[in-house]
């Protein structure tokens, strides 16, 4: 993948990701986010539960790690990034891994690839033993 | 969990936690055997997200009913998080929805008079 990920607004807030409540407090977060943004309420719903799948896989694959989320403005537009690092295993195989149905885990494999149907804008930069690194966004139409 | 007739109500309130998706699901199947109940009404009214994890809990629920002899319907499930819900590629194809309560449960009572056989 390339393209650097676009980084939110020096306002923006971290949250840690190392339980199942902190994925439930991240959604909230985004949620925030995208309604002061006004997003719509089908795209607050898209980017929540992107969110939601991409926090878990940060808990779950890499061993927790933070999510940072802010307003971005590009072009007269504004929009919601959410950027979600971990510093454990990392991806081998990236075009593997956005297969729909393909899952390391017990999951259904449909977080990762699913996510990326859901946003405008999606990064992925990962190194083997080096952790991995997500970032999302969804602009106000 | 609440219990009208022979169906078991199940209310989703609260924004859930991974943790918690799993135990109801367990207390699900154990109550459906308890109390003999012949469907399951899982109503969503107030969730306003259902993320790949809830929606595997949805289905996998309804599998675990139907094993049970018992039938489960989703109801309340708000156009935003249908749209989402295929989208993210999940469409629940095994899951019986209906979009309130009422109907759910006329759903029910009719397959309750003709009890058809099931895959």
């Amino acid at each position: 993948m390339s393209g650097l990920a676009p980084v939110p607004d020096a306002e923006h807030e971290s949250v840690p990701i190392g339980s199942n409540d902190d994925v439930v407090r991240a959604r909230q977060l985004v949620r925030a986010l995208a309604q002061q943004c006004k997003l719509s309420l089908v795209d607050q719903t898209k980017l929540v539960t992107a969110a939601s799948e991409l926090a878990r896989n940060t808990l779950v694959y890499g061993g927790g790690g933070v999510m940072r989320v802010g307003l971005v403005r590009r072009d007269g537009r504004v929009g919601v990034t959410a950027v979600f690092e971990d510093s454990g295993p990392g991806i081998p195989d990236v075009d593997q891994a956005l297969t729909d149905g393909w899952t390391s885990g017990g999951g259904l494999g449909l977080g990762l690839s699913g996510a990326r149907r859901l946003v405008d804008d999606f990064t992925l930069q990962t190194e083997v033993g080096g952790g991995t690194q997500v970032a999302v966004t969804k602009w106000a139409r | 969990m609440l219990k009208i007739g022979d169906v078991l109500l199940v209310s989703i309130q609260v924004e859930l936690e991974d943790q918690v998706v799993l135990e109801l699901q367990d207390d699900l199947a154990a109550r459906i055997v308890d109390s003999g109940a012949s469907g399951v009404v899982i109503d969503i009214t107030a969730v306003e997200i259902v993320d790949s994890f809830v929606g595997r809990m949805l289905a996998t629920t309804a599998a675990i009913s139907r094993m049970l002899d018992a039938q489960t319907v989703v109801v309340g499930m708000r156009p935003a998080v249908a749209i989402t819900l295929v989208e993210l590629g999940l469409s629940l194809g095994g899951v019986r929805t209906a979009l309130t309560l009422e109907k759910g449960l006329e759903i029910l009572a009719r397959r309750d008079d003709s009890r058809p056989a099931q895959l």
